[in-house]
């Protein structure tokens, strides 16, 4: 008979071995998925984990990592800071949205004047306060009338994305494109353009904003007061106010923090990758980054590791995809799959799997 | 500049990759875009439709290679550029919303050829494409206006962008001809394929006394929540959506893109290929009117399958004046017709729908 014990406290080698176990098994039961679908399982778990990095394009999909990864990583540093104080934003895609229009808007504004030095510096402003200022509505919210923010950050994406569609339709539309709609391509911008800052790297300022990102959180986690309190706020909420953690300050700081990540990573991307203010500009990083921020136990580091993990399965999904002719939601389930056994075996962490009979004492 | 190197670079990659065709006589490698599933029974289902037409056609001449479910914007130019890389020779990127991303990668991929579905940029090498499907609307129109008791006609619609807003237009306009006291209701989805968005909409639409549904989104949702609710008809879209008829499917508008495809593939095996911009319609076959059903009065198909093949002919234009814009303004005179331009750029109503364009 196999049964659970719990530990008395969390194994820490569990806790950075499962996800590598999450890996592995995702691997097993996907290949075992492909099959299934008649590819041959072998050849798609190569062009999905390895191709991108070593493949024969890896030249190209290498720098990919970086665009699809940077944005990932950043918004999910943010959110990793409330998750272990207990403060759920679940609305970092509305953060990413709001941090795009309004960066983009002051870009839009200033067009076409051409210092560089002036438009780019305040647009990158302007991302990180619209994202911040979104995130705190739920943080007020919930200060002042104690209202769940896990609901209203979430709600508030379905707010941002139809403040999106007008602002593609409306205010920030294209006046030189013939009545489409979609706002003027930023890259074609040079003054607001974030372009790779090394031709071919995948680096733009975004990347360099998620990799600054993971330093500060580490150092705020490890040396900062205020770390000490979201630490000890998550374990362990009643003595976090005796140790004089002030949990109205702590709430609008997660959220706050998060907030303004998540709309710097949207202002790099709607400056960069994407270009322009579109009616689907977003497509899912705020609630991707959520899995990043947990496949990487909420650890700036890990999240360093997890937002390329999870990069490379889109990367590598999209080109099993093109090569293989597998079906898009067959590279779907295969993420979800990653998600599930991440959670799966985290029991691993605080429980012990035991064989035999329970004793009894 | 650092990064026209990178681009000639890959190009030149890009080059070696894709070995000139003619002499190694490897088959022409051509790779589709698309923006839903291809299982979505509509506007995506009729691309791949017409990407399986294409390898029958040429057989072991041409590989084809597609990726679904594409998002419109950076992750397009991403699976464009994936595409152009493993050798693609020529690439459809079968929605508007990828009209910049693939601007941006032909520009990088010279020597490959791209052709963009419903948008109004061209580059050497880019040819943009698509199909009068406003043709369709005027038939579908017609039947509607004819079809309906309530004299409320629901109108599920997508973006708000040109294709969208013709279609609205001209199927109104036959509407109105067929039945003055016809009104229209209109919802934006905004979404091309999201079967629980258009089914909400299709449910408040009928809420609301619509008993005719037009649609201008891909899945077959709609059709359902109509067969639901009993007595509403409906058109298929982009398909044929036939399993949904005699009811509440009545008749639809096919894209049959099947020949275009087969045409432009012979062109660069042929070496001939040239950036163009097609626009075709009924008369050439690019825009198809499914069965009319049986649950349409014999006259009103009559009437409507002369219409159709008027339209056809050429002898009628669904845009012949006298027509109003809504605000009451002039657009055009007795007799005239719209040219392609007001057309392509449309964005306005005409005269008796209710309701604004959204901005």
């Amino acid at each position: 008979m196999i049964r659970l014990e719990k530990r008395p406290t969390p194994s820490r080698v569990w806790a950075w071995a499962t996800p590598v176990v999450a890996v592995l098994a995702t691997m097993v039961a996907g290949g075992i998925m492909f099959a299934a679908l008649g590819k041959n399982p072998v050849e798609a778990i190569r062009t999905i984990f390895w191709d991108p990095i070593l493949g024969e394009y890896a030249f190209y999909y290498r720098g990919q990592l970086l665009v699809k990864a940077g944005p990932l990583i950043l918004i999910a540093v943010g959110l990793s800071l409330g998750f272990r104080a207990g403060i759920w934003n679940i609305g970092a895609e509305g953060q990413y949205i709001i941090g795009a229009i309004c960066g983009a808007a002051v870009g839009l504004a200033l067009y076409p004047l051409e210092a560089r030095w002036l438009v780019f510096p305040l647009m990158i402003a302007a991302g990180a306060l619209g994202g911040l200022l979104w995130a705190m509505i739920p943080g007020v919210l919930k200060t002042r009338f104690n209202t769940n923010e896990i609901l209203v950050s979430l709600l508030l994406v379905y707010v941002a994305e139809q403040i999106l569609a007008w602002m593609a339709l409306g205010p920030l539309r294209n006046p030189d494109g013939s009545g489409f709609p979609g706002s003027r391509n930023l890259r074609q911008y040079e003054a607001a353009a974030n372009n790779e800052l090394i031709a071919g790297s995948g680096m733009h300022w975004g990347v360099v904003a998620a990799l600054i990102a993971v330093i500060f959180a580490y150092i705020l986690l490890s040396r900062h007061l205020m770390g000490f309190h979201i630490r000890l706020a998550g374990q362990s909420p009643r003595a976090a106010r005796f140790a004089g953690v002030n949990p109205e300050r702590l709430i609008l700081f997660c959220l706050g923090i998060s907030g303004a990540l998540a709309g710097l990573a949207g202002l790099f991307e709607v400056a960069g990758p994407a270009g322009q203010i579109s009616i689907d500009f977003n497509t899912g990083y705020g609630f991707t980054a959520i899995i990043v921020a947990f496949l990487g136990r909420l650890h700036p580091i890990g999240i360093l590791l997890a937002g390329l993990l999870m990069a490379l399965t889109y990367i590598g999904g999209e080109a099993a995809q093109a090569t293989m002719g597998l079906p898009a939601a067959a590279i779907q389930a295969f993420q979800g799959m990653l998600l599930f056994f991440l959670l799966g075996f985290d029991v691993l962490t605080s429980f012990r799997v035991r064989l035999g009979r329970e004793a009894h004492a | 500049m650092k990064k026209r190197t990178f681009l000639a670079s890959a190009a030149a990659a890009a080059a070696l990759i894709a070995a000139n065709p003619a002499l190694a006589q490897d088959p022409v490698k051509v790779g589709f875009i698309y923006v839903g599933p291809i299982g979505d029974g509509g506007w995506t289902y009729e691309h791949d439709q017409a990407r399986l037409a294409v390898e029958e056609h040429f057989g072991d001449q041409v590989e084809t290679i597609y990726q679904e479910s594409v998002p419109e914007g950076a992750d397009a130019e991403r699976a464009l550029t994936q595409m152009a890389l493993q050798g693609a020779d020529l690439i459809f990127t079968t929605s508007f919303g990828y009209m910049d991303p693939t601007i941006n990668v032909a520009a990088k991929f010279p020597d490959v050829k791209f052709e963009h579905a419903t948008g109004y940029k061209t580059a050497d090498n880019v040819g943009v494409y698509s199909a009068r499907f406003y043709e369709g609307r005027a038939v579908q129109g017609h039947i509607a206006g004819k079809l309906t008791q309530s004299n409320k006609v629901g109108y599920i619609a997508s973006f708000p962008i040109p294709e969208v807003i013709r279609g609205i237009n001209s199927a109104y306009i036959h509407a109105k001809k067929a039945n003055p006291d016809v009104e229209f209701a209109i919802v934006w989805a905004y979404t091309w394929f999201d079967p629980a968005k258009e089914a909400d909409a299709a449910k408040a639409l009928i809420e609301q006394g619509a008993d005719v549904i037009l649609q201008h989104t891909d899945s077959t949702a709609p059709q359902a929540a109509a067969a639901e609710a009993g007595n509403v008809y409906t058109f298929g879209q982009a398909s044929d959506m036939a399993e949904y008829a005699p009811m509440p499917r009545v008749s639809s508008i096919i894209d049959n893109w099947a020949p275009y495809y087969i045409d432009r593939v012979q062109a660069v095996i042929d070496g001939t290929w040239t950036s163009d911009n097609t626009w075709d319609g009924i008369g050439p076959g690019m825009v198809k009117i499914g069965e009319i059903s049986d649950a349409v009065p014999a006259e009103v198909k009559a009437e409507a399958e002369a219409l159709r093949d008027s339209i056809a002919a050429g002898e009628y234009h669904p845009f012949t004046g006298p027509l109003k814009k809504q605000d009451g303004s002039d657009w055009l005179a007795e007799g005239e017709t719209a040219d392609d331009g007001t057309l392509a750029g449309m964005n306005f109503y005409v005269e008796g729908i209710t309701g604004e364009i959204p901005n």
